[in-house]
């Protein structure tokens, strides 16, 4: 199978069989990082231009070491505030930027849909590394790959999403992902947290965590943010990890063969228990890991794949 | 100087319904007479407009758009947007108030009477802020905004969330028996939403408006409004709720009226998909169970008027992130052909269309209107089966911001008279 995609803007988008090319590719990307000499010149002569409009350390980071273990150059620009803040648009931006030749242009952007909007200005690939509140693809498809990886499959597994949904660009993108490829997805939080028309994406709902989890074979924890408070989503972080947070009885009346994700940063002791993240079924670190793998498969594959890539 | 509207049929609801000779001298319409009665042998300087095969309305009044002038030239100017107007079938149009700086006070009224004079082109009415500034706080000096041509009050754009300051609007907008015009949106509800919540805001990630953000401040306008036995007009309804609210209080006999703007009957949510900016407004546009309601009001007269909402941007704010793309599209040259759709659907009547298009804006503003003798002639005329695609590129408007543009209608403003003068002729 060839990859025709120019950008990667969404799950949505991608077809079954393209993610399970993603995930092949990375699996195979994977072994590079664990070489002594960690390089190769795949995509010598390719520039990569991170392109952070929010702040951001490991996804940033990933892509950075991703690009640079396939010999691409690679350089970030990081901004926190937004294009009309600055007084220079976006698709200003944007044509100045591609004035430049880049190859791929990997954006993070705090308005849902600016990837999109990117993809219709500008001639390189865009890769989307989070927008708003509506997609993370790299991050859903390093998660199919961990889970793919630790449980031989995805099909027929049951997936309990836990958290701020309504906030979560990794909740829709892995929604969509997981359900794409045959698993079940549960998600559950508060109801102020759960987005109207959420089941639309084919999750089902709930409020109770523990029924949730129940039966879960991957439950994945979101990040609270303190900030929600000033909202009215939650009264206290105490009362959300008595009521929502994973703790340690949680776990122990899950599943033995259980796997816990967090795409992390952690908020040690609310969202998730100190002894929780470090404990055996924790595959957060794992998740990082294959994180490098996923993205050089991504810059390898938009870049052309094997057409165009030099010798290794 | 005589002319002619010869054959077609004219539509004054309430007045007139049939294919008669319009006879207009010297600005007037002189006389109406039936067809083929010899009008054209009094004289040879008769100019005959041939109106056979299509509608002759009363001037069409749009009563709710946003000129840019003063402060925003560059997306429209007062011209700009008569010209729009009148390319678009409309004598007449009321700009809101949210210029900079604001109309709140006379000498902003006329500045823009004296520009529309400049422009010569159709009537303009502006409606003038409810508070200074419309920032809520203080009422203006109605009064001298009344005398300096004001027709209405509103503080469109934002709502009136103090319901005391309301309230006192309402009562002293009633001693100049002028309407008072309410966006309804309550801004708590309402919080960061960009699109209206629901299944498509929430698989694109973007912040959703509820309907009770509109509703629950719809309800609040009718109590007003009972309260001081005064009459309210709710702008833009876009809300089943809003929709059920105001056919309630009709029944009660609540002096309430209403419009809904063409992107409310004809779209729904899904038009936003692909983060269209030129599909994001004011309320948002909502779900098709909304979209059913809206069409249903408008059926019964729950909904009195349909009034665009013309809200021109250029593409330096639409090519933006969606979340920051500023809000409103334009309609002026557009209402007339969609607003047909209704009648080709059988939604409501070329009667029916005429009525919220001309002679309930008249009436809730207090115009004198109508095809008699002795009034001024203002006149439209319709082509209801004229086939074409609408192109944004040919508009008069400055700005682009539509999501009509290359779709395929059916019927179109063909003419525009006022006083006499014709203002666009496609005939």
């Amino acid at each position: 199978m060839r990859f025709t995609k120019k950008d990667i803007l969404d799950i949505e988008s991608l077809s079954v069989d393209e993610i399970n090319l993603i995930l092949d590719t990375a699996y195979k990307m994977k072994e590079i990082s664990i070489r002594p000499i960690k390089k190769v010149p795949t995509l010598r002569g390719k520039t990569v231009v991170l392109f952070f409009y929010e702040p951001s350390t490991r996804t940033r980071i990933s892509f950075d070491i991703a690009a640079k273990r396939l010999s691409a150059d690679s350089l970030s620009i990081a901004t926190s505030t937004s294009s009309i803040v600055k007084g220079e648009t976006l698709a200003d931006t944007a044509k100045t930027l591609e004035a430049m030749n880049p190859d791929i242009i990997v954006l993070r952007h705090s308005s849902a849909g600016t990837p999109h909007l990117l993809a219709r200005l500008v001639k390189s690939s865009i890769i989307n590394a989070g927008d708003g509140m509506h997609a993370h693809p790299t991050q859903a498809l390093l998660d199919l790959m961990t889970v793919r990886e630790k449980k031989g499959k995805i099909s027929g597994l049951r997936i309990a999403i836990i958290g701020d949904i309504s906030h979560s660009r990794v909740a829709r993108s892995n929604i969509t992902g997981f359900t794409k490829m045959g698993a079940e997805v549960v998600i559950a939080g508060p109801p102020t947290m759960i987005p109207k028309g959420i089941e639309s994406l084919g999750a089902s709902v709930s409020y109770n965590v523990d029924e949730a989890i129940c039966d879960a074979d991957v439950i994945m924890m979101l990040r609270i943010q303190k900030e929600r408070q000033k909202s009215f989503l939650f009264p206290t972080e105490r009362e959300y990890s008595k009521v929502y947070g994973l703790t340690k009885k949680r776990v122990e009346n899950a599943r033995s063969d259980v796997l816990i994700m967090h795409p992390g940063p952690v908020n040690r002791g609310v969202e998730i228990a100190y002894e929780v993240v470090d404990g055996p079924y924790s595959i957060i670190l794992d998740q990082v890991t294959n994180g490098v793998a996923v993205r050089m498969a991504l810059l390898y594959l938009v870049s052309g794949g094997a057409r165009n890539a030099g010798a290794d | 100087m005589l002319v002619l509207i010869k054959g077609g049929r004219v539509i004054d609801p309430g007045n007139l319904d049939g294919i008669v000779d319009i006879l207009i001298k010297n600005g007037k319409i002189a006389e109406i007479k039936e067809q083929g009665s010899g009008v054209e042998e009094q004289g040879s300087g008769v100019e005959v407009i041939d109106a056979s095969g299509k509608i002759v309305t009363p001037g069409l009044i749009d009563m709710h758009v946003h000129l840019r002038e003063p402060g925003h030239e560059y997306k429209e100017t007062i011209k700009s947007g008569c010209l729009a107007a009148a390319h678009g079938g409309f004598t007449a149009i009321c700009p809101m108030p949210n210029t900079n700086p604001v109309n709140d006070n006379g000498q902003i009224t006329e500045y823009i009477l004296k520009k529309a004079g400049v422009a010569d082109t159709v009537r303009v009415y502006p409606v003038a802020a409810i508070s200074k500034g419309l920032n809520g706080k203080s009422l203006c000096e109605y009064g001298e905004l009344k005398e300096a041509g004001a027709i209405a009050f509103s503080d469109d754009g934002n709502p009136v969330s103090n319901s005391q300051l309301m309230r006192r609007a309402m009562e002293y907008a009633k001693g100049f028996n002028m309407p008072i015009i309410s966006h309804c949106e309550n801004l708590d509800l309402a919080a960061n939403g960009v699109v209206n919540e629901g299944a498509v805001a929430t698989s694109m990630g973007l912040a959703g408006i509820p309907n009770a953000a509109e509703s629950i401040m719809v309800m609040r306008d009718i109590a007003l409004c009972e309260l001081t036995a005064s009459r309210i007009h709710i702008a833009h309804v876009s809300t089943k709720e809003s929709v059920l609210a105001i056919r309630n209080a009709k029944k009660r006999g609540v002096k309430v009226t209403a419009e809904t703007a063409p992107h409310y009957f004809t779209l729904t949510e899904d038009a936003i998909k692909d983060y269209n900016t030129n599909a994001k407004m004011n309320p948002p546009l909502r779900s098709s169970q909304d979209r059913e309601t809206i069409l249903k009001g408008l059926a019964d007269g729950t909904i009195d008027v349909i009034a665009t909402d013309h809200a021109p941007h250029s593409y330096i704010e639409k090519e933006v992130e969606f979340d920051q793309a500023a809000n409103g599209i334009i309609g002026l040259e557009t209402s007339v052909s969609l607003s047909l759709k209704l009648v080709h659907d059988g939604v409501i009547s070329l009667t029916g269309l005429v009525e919220k298009m001309s002679t309930n804006p008249a009436k809730i503003l207090g115009l004198d209107t109508g095809i008699t003798a002795g009034r001024p002639a203002d006149i439209s005329i319709i082509d209801p089966d004229l086939s074409y695609k609408i192109d944004s590129s040919k508009f008069q408007s400055l700005s682009r911001n539509t999501p009509f543009n290359g779709w395929d209608m059916k019927g179109k403003a063909v003419l525009t008279m006022v006083s006499g003068k014709i203002l666009f002729d496609e005939i």
